[in-house]
């Protein structure tokens, strides 16, 4: 077998019904983890916390399970299965820091730990926070017009 | 009911990554930095904002809404310190979701084992 011809056997193998099946999972589980972020919210609200207080509380408790799950190597696992569902929530940005984090622990605290943490991080608060900041321009200057 | 609503919806959103991912080739990094910039252009819209009211965590834990929430903080900055807030605002809303990622992060590396080995 060549590179090429493996190729194609490992992808048949791999994913008999790729996109059918990527696409269920992917909906049921990222489904159920924002379902438990419901939860979640509800159960800050009924102590009583603001409301806005309440989705910071949510994420921060969905981070920490994320975290955990990492940790522990089970996030990964469920990745498998579900794709984006495991990507798309905070769940899956809290990984994204986590995972790093602890693969290249070898090279150090400072530069393996410290750096590699915002590999994918990274990009999503550059973006995000200066988008945000350009909106922001936008707003600003609408305002005072 | 918003149980099932938020099901729906994050399950939506997520569903959609994963086409994106399956028709596109986007890598992980792209997908997730499209979907906090589409966050914050929709937030800043306020049109993300009737979606978390109707879906609740449906919208607001997947990363569309964490864009969300860098717009919310950047427009309420703006409206209580001004110029300052177009750089402040942002940050300071998310602050909880960040920081909680960099400091159990940092706390799994002591901990946890890398899969890989």
């Amino acid at each position: 077998m060549n590179n090429h011809e493996y190729k194609k056997y490992a992808q048949q193998k791999v994913s008999p019904s790729p996109m059918g099946k990527n696409l269920f999972f992917a909906f049921l589980i990222g489904g159920l983890i924002c379902t438990l972020g419901q939860a979640l919210l509800d159960l800050f609200s009924f102590w009583g916390f603001e409301k806005k207080i309440c989705f910071t509380l949510t994420s921060i408790t969905l981070v920490f399970l994320s975290a955990l799950a990492t940790g522990i190597g089970k996030y990964d696992d469920l990745a498998k299965y579900a794709g984006a569902g495991t990507l798309v929530p905070i769940t899956g940005f809290a990984n994204a820091v986590v995972s790093p984090a602890i693969e290249f622990k070898d090279e150090g605290f400072v530069m393996g730990v410290g750096a590699n943490m915002f590999k994918i991080a990274g990009p999503v608060i550059a973006y995000g926070v200066s988008a945000s900041i350009v909106g922001g321009i936008i707003t600003y200057v609408i305002s005072i017009l | 009911m918003m149980y099932l609503k938020a099901f729906i919806v994050g399950g939506t959103l997520c569903a959609i990554g994963q086409i994106l991912i399956d028709k596109t080739k986007l890598t992980p990094a792209r997908i997730l930095v499209s979907y906090v910039v589409a966050g914050v252009i929709l937030g800043f819209f306020g049109v993300y904002d009737k979606l978390i009211d109707f879906a609740g965590a449906g919208a607001s834990v997947p990363l569309t809404g964490f864009g969300n929430t860098l717009a919310n903080g950047v427009k309420e900055a703006i409206a209580k310190d001004g110029l300052t807030g177009i750089f402040t605002g942002g940050l300071t809303a998310s602050a909880g979701g960040i920081g909680a990622a960099i400091f159990f992060g940092l706390i799994a590396s002591v901990f946890g084992r890398s899969s890989e080995k």
